[in-house]
């Protein structure tokens, strides 16, 4: 067990260590949350004070939107590492080696949850400088950083899984750009649930961002709803589990196809 | 089982079919002993990279047994990779980190650390000759510069077997001297053994102690390279006729004519074994002149690893880079 977290903890150190090697792109990862908070928060302002919208003000209510869409977004690329390292033979090179196969698998578990993790609370410092405040307090922004981390992990296993079958970068371009957007309109990212018209509140209830937009709403609110968060976090998290056992499945097939 | 522990590599009857019913390897066996350099010669497609790949415990044959140092790579595969160091055709290292630190973490997959991985790490950079890009990110490497630094992260862990899968190919001829000399200090060093693949026939001359000529998935000659040559009595004659002739015709012509024996037709090329090759070239071109089928160009040389080439797998080595039949891997 010990010599599987060393191995995780090595692996994982790589990845991190690559990702500060380019601060540029970190930057560049939170240009888009910017652009909603502050534009689009700004320009939409006054949804807020539609009847029935109920939040205090609408940036409040964007933050918990912005900060998923963005994990779906970042975690969605995931895959294409994954094709770089099969092509330059990186993966092939670890399996040869006696690190444990697990820890392969781990460590981008792993390096996605810190990344996400850290863009998130990097979105909520942005939200808070775009005048949101978070009635949940620590424990609010807290369950709303697990909630797009776990979302996170479920997209960025279903492309790490595309990655390992498909192997083409137009495949997973494709898969980021057809169902971002689609994702964050029909959940309740930018509009109040009482507002929006019957269907998509209808979608809404399958879509895996909206369970994240749940759990982490009912507890950013000054009296939190615990079996909400519980439930809605329940169903990301098991769908997660899921994700990721099949991203396991996926690396087993591509040992078999090396 | 007493024998196989003193191997450093021991195949036996490797059989891999990939999907689709591409045959790999159709029964291949080969023994590596402690301390040699061991060729793995044949054109893309023979089944070399296959043969590493199932050896480095990357992919299962179908069928046959193989153990490195007497370890089984099914049984024991945590066991093998311990023991094994691999160079792929494929650099693998890390473009945006530097050299340094993938030798670093390559130690710690092997369960190196502290100061022994340190000293060990700058002992690969000094006699790589990667001192001074030590720090530099390797995707600022000249390609001669990263392979040689993929050969560092091969020997990081001191490996009893070292798999070398086309060392030199994409390498420019001055890269591919220097890594040549590296290979040869290698072998001459402690008891490591090394399984060189490649399709260049000078390389397989120069570096390998022992080789197998690899062709359609099974080994089709196995010896020394001065041992396969010397099988081979008597001088490489080449004739290329300048119309493709009527092979019986041209067969039985040059058959007709003294200490001419091991005649092949090969499109144009006519190819066969004398005993003296200077007095039969004359007399051949004159009779086949008066057959009607001039000669364009002729050859006359010692036996070379190309002509064993030709022997065992029955074509010559220059053209098998083009597809064959049931040869895709």
């Amino acid at each position: 067990m010990s010599a599987l977290l060393v191995d995780t903890w090595w692996m994982t150190h790589r990845r991190l260590k690559a990702q500060l090697r380019q601060p540029g792109l970190v930057v560049m990862t939170l240009v888009q949350p910017a652009i909603w908070l502050f534009l689009f928060g700004g320009l939409f302002r006054k949804v807020a004070e539609l009847p029935g919208f109920g939040a205090a003000s609408y940036v409040d209510y964007l933050v918990p939107g912005v900060v998923v869409m963005s994990a779906v977004s970042s975690s969605m690329w995931s895959g294409m590492g994954v094709i770089e390292e099969i092509e330059r033979g990186t993966l092939n090179r670890f399996l040869v080696s006696p690190v444990r196969r697990s820890a392969i698998l781990n460590a981008g578990v792993v390096e996605q949850a810190v990344t996400t993790a850290i863009q998130s609370v990097v979105i909520v410092g942005l939200g808070r400088l775009a005048g949101a405040s978070y009635p949940g307090g620590f424990v609010g922004v807290a369950v709303l950083v697990v909630a797009s981390v776990l979302l996170g992990a479920v997209f960025s296993a279903l492309s790490n899984t595309m990655g390992l079958l498909v192997r083409q970068r137009e495949t997973i371009i494709g898969l980021s750009v057809a169902l971002l957007l689609p994702l964050t309109f029909l959940s309740t990212a930018f509009m109040a649930p009482a507002l929006m018209p019957d269907w998509i509140k209808a979608v809404a209830s399958f879509n895996p961002l909206n369970w994240s937009l749940d759990t982490a709403r009912a507890a950013l609110t000054a009296d939190p709803d615990w079996s909400v968060v519980a439930v809605h976090g329940g169903w990301l998290l098991a769908l997660a589990a899921v994700m990721i056992a099949t991203s396991t499945l996926s690396f087993r097939s591509y040992q078999k196809s090396v | 089982m007493k024998q196989a522990a003193e191997h450093a590599v021991e195949a036996d009857s490797l059989v891999k079919t990939y999907p689709g019913g591409v045959t790999a390897l159709a029964g291949l066996s080969i023994t590596v002993r402690p301390g040699e350099v061991f060729g793995l010669l044949g054109p893309n497609g023979a089944g070399k990279s296959t043969t590493v790949n199932i050896l480095t415990t990357l992919v299962r044959p179908d069928s046959g047994t193989a153990s490195i140092a007497g370890h089984g790579i099914l049984s024991r595969p945590d066991q093998v990779r311990r023991l094994i160091g691999v160079v792929s055709q494929r650099s693998g290292a890390d473009p945006s980190a530097s050299g340094r630190d993938n030798l670093l973490l390559q130690g710690r997959l092997y369960g190196m650390g502290g100061p022994a991985l340190t000293r060990r790490v700058e002992e690969l950079l000094g006699r790589f000759d990667l001192g001074e890009a030590a720090g530099r990110p390797v995707r600022t490497y000249s390609g001669g510069m990263q392979r040689r630094l993929d050969v560092a992260l091969g020997l990081v862990h001191r490996p009893r077997v070292l798999f070398l899968d086309e060392p030199t190919t994409g390498l420019d001829p001055e890269a591919r001297a220097a890594m040549w000399e590296e290979i040869a200090r290698l072998a001459a060093g402690d008891s490591l053994a090394i399984l060189l693949t490649t399709h260049y026939l000078d390389e397989a001359d120069r570096l390998a102690s022992r080789l197998a000529i690899v062709d359609r998935g099974r080994v089709v000659a196995e010896g020394t390279p001065d041992g396969l040559k010397a099988e081979l009595r008597g001088d490489a004659v080449h004739l290329e006729l300048s119309e493709p002739p009527d092979e019986q015709e041209a067969r039985s012509l040059v058959e007709m004519l003294p200490g001419v024996r091991e005649i092949t037709l090969d499109g144009r090329r006519l190819s066969a074994r004398a005993d003296d090759g200077a007095a039969a070239v004359p007399v051949a071109i004159a009779a086949l002149d008066q057959a009607g089928m001039p000669v364009a160009a002729v050859t006359v040389a010692r036996p070379s690893l190309d002509d064993v080439y030709l022997r065992y797998a029955g074509r010559r080595f220059a053209q098998t880079d083009e597809p064959v039949a049931g040869g895709a891997r």
